[in-house]
């Protein structure tokens, strides 16, 4: 199926999920995420799956926990306040090597916050979020085509390394209509067998135990360096867009829908005379560092700047991949405000050194 | 020689941990016991607690999850959607389900999820030290009720059995100890029957047994048998709150 079609990005999103073989959702309300519960709900029953509203959003989350550990391709989906009740299941399912794509629609915080745009979970998503080490593959999208294609290989991607996926968008990801192609359905049945899901098929020596508790230090020492080397592995799924960056001079750079605004920018710069490129992570776990070190090492760049709808936390990784090597500035907005292209470009000039 | 009995292959040959006079062991035995008696063509998924039981996963001869603390009837919900056909069942103490999972015990039982919960209510926080749990008698203590639980302070024990019972999505709830072998083989049968309720996909069932703590109660194996038979039966009485 090749036909374009306009979607909202929270039900593209559900809709991607299915196709790529979720059969399996547990959710909980909250804006602005709600469409993709209220999609599946519907969807999901009619390819053979389940799903159930949860009585919160941890259960939601161990309910996840408990399909994907008997093998079901399964999913969550939340907005920033339930993600962090999420939290400590997320860590749960980390330290129990189950594979699972949880979707968060990120609204302003902090607390209840507000039900508007926001990138203020960058931190919670790449840095752990609950507790102990522990890492997520985590995609930053910055359109509905690009969430949908995400997701669609999302569990595959969950499955190969036995990890939560998470794709973090953001309330305009959620509510906004744009035309998408959908991927084809995934045909349930080519997907491989998993020989250590609780399944109920084995008992005895061959029976399977999902577990995240080591009570020998040595034990869990060994589980964590095997993690340490699986997220290392993990670098090969680093993705990032690099738009008009191979000559510039101001490196503009940002992740998701600030993205978007941010190529606008760039665009308006180049037009006016300055040569500005942009650096979008399309992965924000692992990050893009060597790409922003290569950048970094151009004697023809000066300056980066980073663009968020937060206080500053994805610039916190730019300074450590730039190293020092040339400055590294930042705007943001936030409270669910988001900067126009032509407030960032005047925010741009004041900027360049 | 003629064997007259033997373990239930449903158990591992890994030895127990529990401490001296605990009825875990008995609670695994019947419960493994009745899994077995269900004839073994139904594949079994376990869910282990926090607390206690958190090693069940070493006990229980069948696959097993070991769930976060409070979460085993969200965990067993979800296992259940992918494996509809098996018999799920989870084993919880009463910090577990009564307190930190009080929403996930209720809304699973609300739902009427196919499962079979066995609660071990031992009315004390075993794992971490002797604490108080939502169960602890008043009067009792424990090491954050040091003169005892009162109403006033603590606030009043609470009867999972009687509030499930009033639950439509609750098809088998009943009240068990194994103060005595009488005691034992009535937990028994009620075990069994909770897990044949769901093999006829009844929806959800639990069978709460009164348990006995003798390392954080200060009693001798023995004068915990009796404190059940003679105490916590005042406050818990057995008996069957619901059957559909």
């Amino acid at each position: 199926m090749s036909e374009r079609i306009l979607m909202k990005g929270n039900e593209a999103v559900a809709e991607a999920a299915v196709r790529g073989g979720c059969r399996y959702f547990f959710g909980y309300p909250i804006t602005p995420q709600n469409e993709i519960p209220e999609y599946m709900s519907k969807r999901l029953p009619e390819v053979g799956g389940a799903f159930i509203q949860a009585e919160s959003e941890v259960s939601a989350i161990n309910m996840v926990y408990g399909a994907a550990g008997a093998g079901g391709r399964a999913m969550t989906s939340s907005s920033s306040p339930g993600i962090s009740l999420k939290q400590e299941g997320i860590s749960y399912i980390a330290g129990a090597e189950l594979p699972c794509v949880i979707v968060n629609m990120v609204r302003s915080g902090p607390g209840l916050g507000g039900i508007l745009p926001s990138q203020g979970d960058y931190f919670q998503s790449v840095k752990g979020g609950g507790h102990g080490d522990y890492r997520m593959l985590v995609y930053g999208p910055a359109s509905i085509q690009e969430a949908v294609d995400i997701t669609y290989k999302a569990f595959e991607k969950a499955e190969k390394y036995r990890i939560p996926v998470m794709i973090l968008g953001d309330g305009v990801l959620g509510q906004m209509m744009e035309p998408v192609v959908l991927p084809e359905m995934t045909d349930i049945a080519s997907i491989p067998v998993k020989e250590w899901a609780t399944d109920g098929t084995k008992s005895g020596k061959d029976r399977r135990i999902i577990n995240s508790l080591y009570i020998e230090a040595d034990v869990l020492e060994g589980m964590n360096n095997k993690f340490a080397a699986l997220y290392e592995r993990m670098k090969a799924e680093t993705a990032c867009e690099t738009y008009l960056a191979d000559d510039a001079e101001i490196i503009l750079t940002a992740f998701g829908i600030t993205a978007r605004i941010a190529k606008s920018a760039v665009d308006i710069l180049r037009e006016s005379g300055v040569k500005a490129g942009l650096i979008r992570p399309i992965t924000l776990y692992p990050f893009p560092s060597d790409i922003y070190a290569q950048y970094a090492a151009k004697k023809t760049v000066k300056q980066f700047i980073t663009l968020e709808l937060n206080l500053g936390q994805m610039v916190e990784d730019v300074r450590l991949a730039v190293n020092g090597a040339k400055p590294v500035d930042f705007y943001g907005r936030s409270g669910g405000n988001i900067m126009s292209p032509e407030e960032t470009v005047q925010q741009v000039l004041k900027k360049i050194k | 020689m003629q064997k007259v009995f033997q373990k239930s292959a449903l158990l591992t040959d890994t030895p127990f941990h529990y401490c001296p006079g605990c009825t875990h062991g008995i609670s695994h035995r019947i419960t493994a016991e009745a899994l077995e008696e269900l004839g073994g063509k139904q594949g079994i998924i376990g869910v282990a607690p926090v607390g206690c039981a958190v090693f069940a996963y070493n006990y229980f001869n069948c696959d097993i999850q070991q769930a976060a603390h409070g979460r085993a009837p969200a965990v067993a919900s979800g296992i259940k959607r992918v494996c509809p056909d098996k018999i799920v069942f989870a084993y919880q103490g009463d910090g577990d389900l009564a307190s930190i999972g009080m929403a996930e015990t209720v809304h699973a039982a609300a739902r009427g999820e196919n499962i079979t919960i066995i609660f071990i209510n031992n009315a004390i926080y075993g794992m971490t030290g002797g604490q108080m749990a939502p169960t602890t008698l008043i009067g009792q203590k424990s090491t954050t009720s040091q003169g005892g639980r009162t109403a006033a302070l603590q606030g009043n024990p609470i009867r999972i059995c009687e509030m499930l019972a009033t639950l439509d999505g609750a098809s088998y709830i009943a009240r068990v100890s194994l103060h005595d072998l009488k005691s034992v083989v009535a937990a028994k049968k009620a075990v069994k029957k909770a897990f044949d309720y769901q093999v006829a996909g009844k929806g959800f069932s639990l069978v709460e047994i009164l348990s006995t703590c003798p390392t954080n109660w200060g009693m001798t194996p023995e004068n915990s048998m009796e404190y059940v038979k003679n105490e916590m039966t005042k406050v818990y009485p057995l008996g069957v709150f619901k059957e559909v």
